[in-house]
């Protein structure tokens, strides 16, 4: 069973289906107890890192990200849900994130040339920067749908793509059974799909 | 790098696309799931959904078909059409849209892009604008370009932009159904005001309007027609190869 973690932050109605539209059982759910037999866990989130963050532990659902991610089952993070599993975050403010992988969420705008729209926003094809097994369907040039102001800065060798935007932006990062994903591979069509695919098929073991 | 987005639209009305010329005289085409998973499977960057029905069962309907297209095509999905308080933003954004696009609604309401933003964030607000040349001058039409409001377009935009709408999509009546390209020269100013993504609508005949489109306005995100797509005039794979030929990065 794959867990969609429901902390009251963002819509998971795409989501879920798409994770049902790769053939797999799914649990929409705010319940640690689920979370503890669940096969795999995906960790959605849309809004401002602060408040997602303190949601997360105000529910306890932290403790048991973590557990799980100690446990050795597959966790993903998706779009603000990948950049909680990292250190820290400087979106208003400093907060401190699940720290799962290493690195830090900064503004794109730190980075990117100053005529360059921000968000990031559309489809942005993929700069493999290492093989990992959620990738194993995905061939270079594929494109993704990203929508985000913040990126994750200083994630060293866990990131495993990039995309370019004026700056190579992290696209995915992964470290052990973690991983996640800038982008949102339930809007990015059949490249999206066959990535929730891989990960629910993957055995938590990197490359 | 980023890919110029081309999008369909599709106007729904009691459960069925229809696409209005000069929006006057409506004419059903087909039904939204079918054309979705359609659009979808041969390129489509995004799909817009207008909700032209006025009865509260023609809504109900709506977010029902909306539904069963969000089930099945993993794309981003903007809905727009009597979207008038953040009530309405709930109730579509539950039923599986990304983007929720307002007009009449924030031209009635001017709080309601500002407090739609701070719910769900800039990136869920589009801005759609109907606009037409009035003695000269852009002005934003309301009621699907029925009713002038006298309001001056560009600082229109501009204000809707500073109060959170985080797309723009510009419309020009003066041009749609016309066939003859996209309006240049109201996209242009549009562009120059505002630094969010604009798409835009009204006036697609043909490949070669798409093309020139990007050529001429690098900063325009992504074009949107209707009834050129809906009739098969151009086909979207089609369309992108042509594009990616004349060094417009689209995704193929």
């Amino acid at each position: 069973m794959i867990a969609i973690i429901d902390y009251g932050v963002g819509n998971l109605f795409s989501l879920s289906h798409s994770v049902t539209a790769v053939g797999a059982e799914v649990a929409v759910t705010g319940d640690a107890e689920i979370l503890r037999r669940a096969d795999h866990i995906l960790l959605p989130g849309v809004g401002a890192f602060g408040d997602a963050a303190r949601k997360l532990r105000e529910t306890g659902l932290d403790r048991a990200v973590k557990d799980a991610a100690a446990r050795g089952t597959p966790v993903m993070g998706i779009c603000l849900g990948m950049q909680l599993l990292l250190d820290v975050s400087f979106e208003f403010g400093e907060h401190a994130g699940l720290g799962l992988i290493p690195g830090e969420v900064r503004p794109i705008a730190e980075v990117i040339p100053p005529d360059y729209k921000i968000p990031h926003i559309g489809w942005n094809a993929l700069d493999l920067r290492r093989p990992h097994p959620i990738f194993r369907d995905v061939k270079p040039g594929d494109c993704v749908y990203f929508v985000h102001s913040y990126y994750g800065a200083k994630c060293g060798d866990s990131v495993l793509a990039t995309a370019e935007y004026g700056a190579p932006l992290t696209a995915a990062v992964a470290r052990g059974n973690v991983c996640g994903c800038q982008f949102h591979p339930e809007k990015s069509g059949d490249v999206g799909l066959s990535i929730l695919k891989a990960f629910c098929e993957w055995d938590g073991v990197d490359a | 790098m980023i890919t110029k987005r081309i999008i369909p639209c599709l106007d729904v009305k009691d459960g069925r696309v229809v696409k209005g010329v000069n929006f006057l005289g409506l004419s059903d085409v087909s039904s939204p799931v079918s054309l979705a998973e359609y659009y979808s499977g041969c390129g489509a960057d995004e799909l817009v959904f207008y909700d032209i029905t006025a009865s509260a069962e023609g809504r109900a309907l709506f977010t029902d078909i909306l539904r069963r297209v969000a089930e099945r095509v993993f794309i981003p999905l903007t809905v727009g059409g009597g979207i008038n308080t953040v009530d309405d933003f709930d109730r579509v954004l539950k039923c599986g849209a990304d983007k929720v696009s307002v007009n009449s609604g924030a031209i009635r309401n001017p709080g309601l892009i500002p407090a739609a933003a701070e719910r769900y964030g800039s990136q869920c607000v589009v801005i759609s604008a109907d606009v037409k040349r009035v003695d000269g001058a852009f002005r934003v039409f309301a009621k699907g370009g029925r009713e002038d409001t006298g309001m001056e377009a560009i600082s229109w935009i501009r204000r809707c932009v500073e109060n959170g709408a985080g797309e723009v999509v510009l419309n020009s009546i003066d041009t749609d159904g016309v066939k003859r390209g996209f309006d240049l020269e109201m996209l242009d100013a549009v562009c120059r005001a505002v630094s969010v993504p604009v798409i835009a609508s009204g006036g697609a005949g043909g490949v070669q309007d798409f093309v020139t489109l990007f050529k001429t306005l690098p900063r325009v995100d992504a074009g949107l027609a209707a009834s050129i797509f809906h009739f098969g005039e151009v086909a979207i794979p089609d369309l992108k190869q042509t594009l990616r030929e004349n060094g417009i990065n689209v995704r193929l």
